[in-house]
């Protein structure tokens, strides 16, 4: 994204000093958008819930309670860092790390808009997969760390769950591939031009809800929240965290909401494409939003469904969740890997030419 | 120095150095959080070799999934490593000779007469827009398509194997299972049912009337 920058720099800096600040200088103009979309996700989700619920959610920090996120961050910075007595420290603090990390080095290779991305690299879609899989890591190490029975349990049955729905949402991953003949993201949104028919919402449906249901469980939403089950095992894997460190896994698991949002825009939604391509009228008339504004208005209709699922369904029973990815979802997303091999054999359709 | 040097060095630094704790930890789940470092590393080296389908396949089976279950293995085994240092003298010198010879095995075939760019040729530097995944697609697919399939039919068997050791065969009667196809097309009036029932009016309390009577009963 900025070349010209790095260009500039390395007139007067050491080469790898100047690569070295652009890095720097990008992942703060890509993660900080991303760390306050997180905090006023948080807001809008307390007040869809809010609405939802015939109440009013918070309105008491600021006009219409838009103030919150910066209260809530404010305080859960100024409170105390408790260490349980058994606990084992370096990977009591390493757990949160764990878990934010991963979730904010996979935004490298998303495309914002048509050029707009840090990295443009082939294997986008595999590294979006092997970066989120070290999630799990963080459930884990702070289930194990905290020494306590409830947290170990949360987080077994946490990355169990994870594991899981992982094979999957690698499936479903596999068959945008073969659609799109590409794993560079860019080019898969591009291979979604001309219109909505041509988005791969049509061909691939069904993986369009696996990977979404995967995305719910890969998040640990509700139904899909057994690792809080707050009912069963208090709050699960993070009962033991306080403060800011409890505060890292709030903002890892809504980075993710967000990074599952994107990546469900990008290969089924037609990413920053407009909707109204090709319509004679409706294009002209819509032709000033931005890329990043369609792809922003997607982004956040999904988020809403993420948002939207949380006030309507109770958790699942563990035993029917497991059934669910591994005897529904997979069994599925195998079948359909065949189903696109014979569209692709057929050159069905106008994906496939 | 430039970038990509200074980062292989990083890498590399960090996948020997976790390589070592890995060995010498004591802690079983910390060993295999060390290992989960080296294997991120290694992908990272990889990575920098132009070939990002090894090592983001590196991370995603192994960092993602193997490492993961083999976690959950040592997070719930009640290890005494106490027992397991056990005589660590006594078998001292058997190991040292163990190690002594493996490392002389190493040296032969990994040592530096083998490498170096006159033994290996200059690597070719690919151009950006070269993919590593589909370079190794061609190749397994059709050079090496036979054993490709009998490698995947190999594993098939692994699993195959490992669930039949692993199971228990009980009779029917003895284990009773959920239908869970049941249970979640489960309606309300299969689990609730509304009796109609006149309402309980209770009685108005009659003072007992003899209570000799009762008595002689």
């Amino acid at each position: 994204m900025f070349d010209a920058l790095q260009a500039f720099l390395s007139t007067f800096l050491f080469d790898w000093l100047a690569i070295l600040i652009t890095l720097v200088i990008q992942t703060v103009v890509v993660v900080l958008p991303i760390m306050l979309v997180v905090a006023w996700l948080t807001y809008a989700e307390r007040k869809v819930i809010g609405f939802m619920q015939v109440r009013m959610g918070p309105n008491r920090v600021g006009p219409l309670g838009l103030l919150q996120p910066i209260a809530d961050a404010l305080k859960l910075m100024t409170k105390e860092v408790i260490f349980p007595d058994q606990a084992n420290k370096y990977l009591f603090i390493i757990a949160p790390i764990l878990a934010l990390a991963p979730a904010v080095a996979a935004w490298a290779v998303i495309p914002f808009a048509d050029g707009m991305v840090v990295a443009d690299v082939n294997a986008g879609l595999l590294y979006i997969l092997a970066v989120t899989s070290i999630i799990v890591y963080g459930t884990i190490v702070a289930g194990w760390a905290s020494n306590s029975k409830y947290a170990f349990l949360g987080a077994l049955r946490g990355s169990a769950q994870k594991i899981s729905y992982e094979i999957a949402m690698g499936f479903a991953l596999v068959t945008v591939l073969m659609i799109s003949g590409s794993m560079n993201l860019t080019d898969i949104v591009n291979g979604q031009q001309g219109g909505m028919l041509n988005w791969y919402l049509l061909p691939l449906l069904p993986m369009f809800f696996v990977y979404f249901i995967s995305g719910l469980a890969e998040t640990n939403r509700t139904p899909f929240d057994v690792i809080e089950g707050e009912a069963e095992i208090v709050a699960g894997f993070h009962v033991d965290y306080s403060g800011m460190t409890f505060g890292v896994f709030m903002l890892a698991e809504y980075a993710m909401m967000i990074l599952i949002s994107f990546m469900t825009a990008i290969m089924f939604l037609g990413g920053w494409l407009s909707p109204f391509e090709g319509i004679p009228v409706l294009e002209t008339m819509f032709a000033w939003v931005p890329q990043l504004g369609w792809l922003a208005f997607k982004v956040s209709l999904l988020l809403f469904i993420f948002l939207w699922l949380r006030a309507t369904f109770p958790r699942y029973r563990y035993d029917q969740l497991m059934r669910l990815g591994w005897k529904v979802l997979i069994p599925l997303t195998i079948l359909w890997v065949f189903v696109v091999g014979a569209m692709k054999y057929f050159s069905f359709g106008p994906w496939f030419n | 120095m430039t970038f990509e040097l200074f980062i292989f060095y990083l890498l590399a630094t960090i996948a020997s150095l976790s390589g070592l704790m890995m060995i010498t930890v004591k802690d079983p789940v910390k060993a295999a959080l060390w290992l989960v470092l080296a294997f991120i590393s290694t992908a990272g080296v990889w990575i920098t070799a132009q070939a990002e389908f090894l090592g983001l396949v590196l991370i995603l089976v192994y960092v993602g999934a193997v490492m993961v279950l083999f976690l959950f293995v040592v997070m719930m085994l009640d290890i005494n490593l106490a027992i397991l240092k056990e005589g660590f003298t006594k078998y001292l010198p058997i190991g040292g000779m163990v190690i002594i010879s493996i490392s002389a095995m190493m040296y032969l075939v990994l040592g530096p007469d083998n490498f170096g760019l006159d033994v290996t040729g200059e690597p070719v530097l690919h151009p950006a827009d070269y993919s590593n995944t589909k370079a190794i697609g061609l190749e397994l697919y059709t050079v090496h398509a036979y054993a490709f399939i009998l490698a995947a039919v190999l594993l098939l068997l692994g699993i195959v194997a490992a669930i039949t050791l692993a199971l228990r065969r009980r009779s029917t009667g003895e284990v009773r299972y959920q239908n869970i196809d049941k249970q979640v097309k489960t309606q309300a009036s299969e689990r609730f049912k509304m009796v109609k029932m006149k309402s309980v009016v209770e009685e108005p309390i009659k003072l007992k009337e003899k209570p000799e009577e009762e008595d002689e009963k």
